[in-house]
C-alpha cells in the first residue's frame, strides 16, 4: 500500500499552492481557484485518515466530511463567481488590486 | 536477481506517483500560467488527480463525486465566469499583484513546515483492508439519515440558499 | 466464471510465473480494453451506416447502396476521405485546448464501456459506483465542449459552446433523477447487480422479463428524452441545426479531428442507449438467457440496438426545438416531474403495505407521469402547429410577396 505520508506531503503541496494563488494572484478568478485547491487538499487528508483510521469500513466520519467539504465547495464558488461577475459589470475590472472603493 | 538498495514498488504505489505528478502538475498550472483560461484546465487536472488519489485510497465514492462535482460543475462555472469577464484576460498587466514575493515566501515556508511535520510523526504504512465496499456505500447513506441528518439538512439549504444568491447578485437588472 | 479470471488463468496455465501476477492481470485488463475500445471503432462505422439507412427509409430514400454489400462500406470511405483531408489548425487558436478537446470527447465516451454488463460474467469492472460513474463521465463531455468552443478561438464556436454546455448541464439533472429510480429499486449503484435484478423467477425457472420498465415508464420515459438532448439528438441537436447555425463548437475542426466529434457523438447516443438498456430493459436478461449464457450478450446488443434504432427514428419524425422551449421543457417539466417522481417512490417504497400493493402504488405513479409528460408535449405541439399554420397562412403573405398598393392620398 501507499504509506500515509506520501498523501500527506500531496496535501500539503496542494495546499501551499491553493495559498499561493489566493495570496499572489491579481485576478479574483484566480483567487477562487486557489480556495478551490486549498479544499481539495484538506479533502485528501481527510480521505486519507480516514483510510489509515481505524476500522475504515465501519467508521465513515472523514468520508462523510468530504462529502460536505465538496458541496460547501459547491455553494461557496457559485456565490463568489456571481460576485466577480456582479463586481465586473460595475467596475469592468476583476482585478483585486483595482478595488479599492472603500479605501479611505 | 541482484539486490536493489531500495524496496521495488508495488504497483498502487507507481499508480499513485503517477496521479500526484498530474495532481502537482496541475496545481503547479492553477498557480503559474498567465492564461486563466489555462489556469482552470490545469485545475481540472488537478481535480482528476485528486478524484484519482481518492479511488486508490479505496473512498471510490468520493472520488467519482469529486469528478462529477468539481469537474463537471465547478470548472464549469470557473471556466464561464472566466468567459465572461474575458476582458480582462488578455491585458498587459503581470497575472501577480505586488506582494508576489511575500507570498511566495510565506506559501514555500508553509511547504516546508508541513512536510517536516509530517515526516516526522511515525504514520502508519498500511491501513486495514476493507472487503465490502458495497457496505459503505450503504454506510454513507444510512449516516446522512441518521447521526449527520441535521447537517445535511442545513447543507441542503445552503445550497438552495446559495443557489438563489448566486441567482440574485449575478442577474443583470435592466 | 468471470471473463476476466477466465483469462488470468489462461495466461498462467500457458506457463506465466506466479510472482508475476501484477503483470498478469496488467495484461489481462490491457487486453479487455484494447478489445472493447476497437469494437467500439468499428461499432461506430454499422452505426453510422444504420443512422443513414434509417433516416433515408423515413425520407423514402434507399441511402448508401453503392460502396459494398447495402452501402455497408460507405462510412470507411467516408473516414478514408476525412482522412486524407487536409488538418486546419486555426493560426490563433489555443492549441492546448484546441487539439485537446477531440481527444477528451472520445475518451469520456469510451470510458463508458468499462461498467457495461454485456453478458453475466462479460462486464469491465463491476463498479460499486458504476452509475455516479457514468453520470461523472459526461463531465467530461461538457469540458471538451468548453475547449472545443474556447480554443478554436472562434465567437460562434464560443457561443455554440455555451449553448450546449447549457443543454448538457441542465439535462443532466432530470436525466440523474431518472436513473436514481432503479437505483433505489434495486438498492445497488452496480450495473451487474441492477440487470441481475431484473429476473423474474417463475418458481426455480428465471423467466428473466422482470425488466423495470414494466415497473417505471415514468422513469423511462424521462431518461428517454433527457438522453436524447444528453446525446444532441434531434430534437435537441441545437449545437448542429446544420440549416440556421453553422457547425457548432466544432465549426474550426476539419479532418480527422472533427471525425473524432463525430464519432463521439454518435457512440454517445448508442451508450445512452445501453445504459436505458441496462437500467430499464432487463440488461442482458431474456427468456433462458441464464441457462444458454451465450444469449446474453445477444439480447443486450438486439435491445440496444433497438433503442438505437428508436433514437434515429426519432431523429426522423421530429422538427428541431428552439432554445427556450429546450431549456423550459427541462426546467419547468422534466425536473419538476422528476423530483416528484423520486419522493413519490421513496415514500411508496417505505409504506407498510403488502409488496405487491406497493409496486402497484409505483406503476400508478409511473404512469401518471407519463400521461402528465405526454399532455405537455402534446399541448406544445398543438400550439406550435396553430403558430406556424399562422405564419404560413395566405393573408399572413399579403404585404410581402404581393406589390404595395399605392393609396390614392399621396
Amino acid at each position: 500500500m501507499v504509506p500515509l505520508t506520501w498523501y500527506l506531503i500531496l496535501a500539503a503541496f496542494v495546499f501551499s499552492c491553493g495559498l499561493f494563488a489566493a495570496l499572489g494572484r491579481r485576478n479574483a478568478i484566480a483567487v477562487l481557484m486557489g480556495i478551490e485547491l486549498m479544499l481539495n487538499a484538506a479533502n485528501i487528508n481527510l480521505i486519507a485518515f480516514w483510510r489509515y483510521g481505524a476500522a475504515p469500513a465501519q467508521n465513515l466520519d472523514g468520508q462523510i466530511f468530504a462529502l460536505f467539504v465538496i458541496a460547501v465547495a459547491a455553494a461557496e464558488v457559485a456565490v463568489g463567481l456571481a460576485l466577480v461577475i456582479s463586481v465586473y459589470r460595475n467596475r469592468r475590472t476583476v482585478n483585486l488590486d483595482d478595488l479599492d472603493l472603500l479605501k479611505g | 536477481m541482484p539486490e536493489l538498495p531500495f524496496p521495488l514498488p508495488t504497483v498502487q504505489q507507481v499508480i499513485f506517483s503517477m496521479v500526484a505528478a498530474l495532481t502537482v502538475f496541475g496545481a503547479l498550472v492553477v498557480v503559474l500560467a498567465p492564461n486563466l483560461f489555462h489556469s482552470a484546465l490545469g485545475l481540472v487536472a488537478a481535480f482528476f488527480g485528486v478524484a484519482s488519489v481518492y479511488i486508490i485510497a479505496e473512498a471510490e465514492f468520493i472520488g467519482v463525486s469529486q469528478v462529477l462535482i468539481y469537474v463537471g460543475a465547478i470548472s464549469t462555472l470557473i471556466t464561464f465566469a472566466i468567459m465572461l469577464t474575458r476582458g480582462m484576460m488578455f491585458g498587459a498587466t503581470s497575472p501577480r499583484n505586488r506582494q508576489w514575493g511575500t507570498a511566495a515566501i510565506i506559501t514555500s515556508l508553509t511547504f516546508l513546515v508541513l512536510v517536516a511535520i509530517v515526516s516526522s510523526v511515525p504514520w502508519p504504512a498500511v491501513g486495514e483492508p476493507i472487503s465490502q465496499g458495497h457496505e459503505i456505500i450503504a454506510g454513507l447513506g444510512r449516516a446522512f439519515v441518521n447521526e449527520y441528518v441535521i447537517p445535511f439538512l442545513l447543507l441542503a439549504m445552503l445550497l438552495l440558499v446559495a443557489l438563489a444568491g448566486a441567482i440574485v447578485l449575478a442577474r443583470d437588472y435592466k | 466464471m468471470n471473463w476476466s479470471d477466465a483469462l488470468i488463468q489462461l495466461q498462467y496455465d500457458l506457463g506465466a510465473p506466479q510472482e508475476l501476477s501484477w503483470l498478469v492481470e496488467g495484461v489481462t485488463y490491457f487486453i479487455g480494453a484494447f478489445i472493447l475500445a476497437n469494437a467500439a471503432l468499428i461499432l461506430a462505422l454499422l452505426l453510422i451506416w444504420i443512422t443513414r439507412k434509417v433516416i433515408s427509409r423515413i425520407q423514402d430514400r434507399i441511402g448508401p447502396n453503392r460502396v459494398g454489400p447495402y452501402g455497408l462500406f460507405q462510412t470507411v470511405a467516408d473516414a478514408l476521405k476525412l482522412l486524407s483531408k487536409e488538418d486546419i489548425t486555426p493560426a490563433s487558436a489555443d492549441k492546448i485546448s484546441y487539439l485537446l478537446a477531440p481527444v477528451l470527447s472520445v475518451v469520456g465516451v469510451l470510458m463508458a464501456l468499462a461498467v457495461i454488463p454485456f453478458g453475466p460474467a462479460l462486464i469491465g469492472a463491476d463498479l460499486n459506483v458504476a452509475v455516479l460513474y457514468l453520470v461523472a463521465l459526461g463531465s467530461l463531455g461538457i469540458m471538451a465542449a468548453l475547449m472545443a468552443g474556447w480554443g478554436s478561438n472562434n465567437k460562434y464556436a464560443l457561443l455554440a459552446g455555451f449553448r450546449v454546455v447549457a443543454q448538457l448541464l441542465s439535462y443532466e439533472i432530470p436525466m440523474v433523477l431518472a436513473m436514481l429510480a432503479p437505483v433505489l429499486l434495486v438498492g445497488s449503484m452496480s450495473m451487474q447487480r441492477i440487470s441481475e435484478a431484473q429476473a423474474l423467477y417463475l418458481g426455480p425457472i428465471n423467466l428473466g422479463i422482470g425488466w423495470l420498465i414494466f415497473l417505471l415508464p415514468g422513469a423511462f420515459l424521462i431518461y428517454l428524452i433527457a438522453a436524447l438532448a444528453e446525446a444532441e439528438q434531434t430534437p435537441f441537436d441545437l449545437l448542429e441545426a446544420e440549416s440556421e447555425l453553422i457547425a457548432g463548437f466544432h465549426i474550426e475542426y476539419s479532418g480527422m479531428k472533427f471525425a473524432m466529434f463525430f464519432l463521439a457523438q454518435f457512440l454517445n447516443s448508442f451508450f445512452l442507449g445501453a445504459i436505458a438498456v441496462v437500467l430499464f430493459l432487463g440488461g442482458w436478461q431474456g427468456p433462458f438467457a441464464a441457462q444458454i449464457p451465450l444469449l446474453g450478450p445477444i439480447y443486450f446488443l438486439a435491445k440496444t440496438f433497438l433503442v438505437y434504432v428508436v433514437i434515429q427514428w426519432i431523429k426522423g419524425t421530429f422538427p428541431r426545438v428552439r432554445i427556450d422551449q429546450m431549456m423550459q421543457f427541462a426546467w419547468k417539466v422534466l425536473v419538476p416531474l422528476a423530483l416528484a417522481l423520486i419522493t413519490a417512490q421513496m415514500i411508496i417504497m417505505k409504506l407498510p403495505l403488502p409488496i405487491w400493493l406497493n409496486y402497484l402504488l409505483l406503476l400508478a405513479a409511473n404512469l401518471a407521469v407519463v400521461v402528465a409528460v405526454l399532455n405537455i408535449l402534446g399541448s406544445y405541439f398543438e400550439r406550435e402547429q396553430v403558430r406556424s399554420k399562422r405564419a404560413f397562412a395566405p393573408r399572413s403573405l399579403i404585404g410581402t410577396m404581393q406589390p404595395v398598393q399605392s393609396s390614392s392620398g399621396d
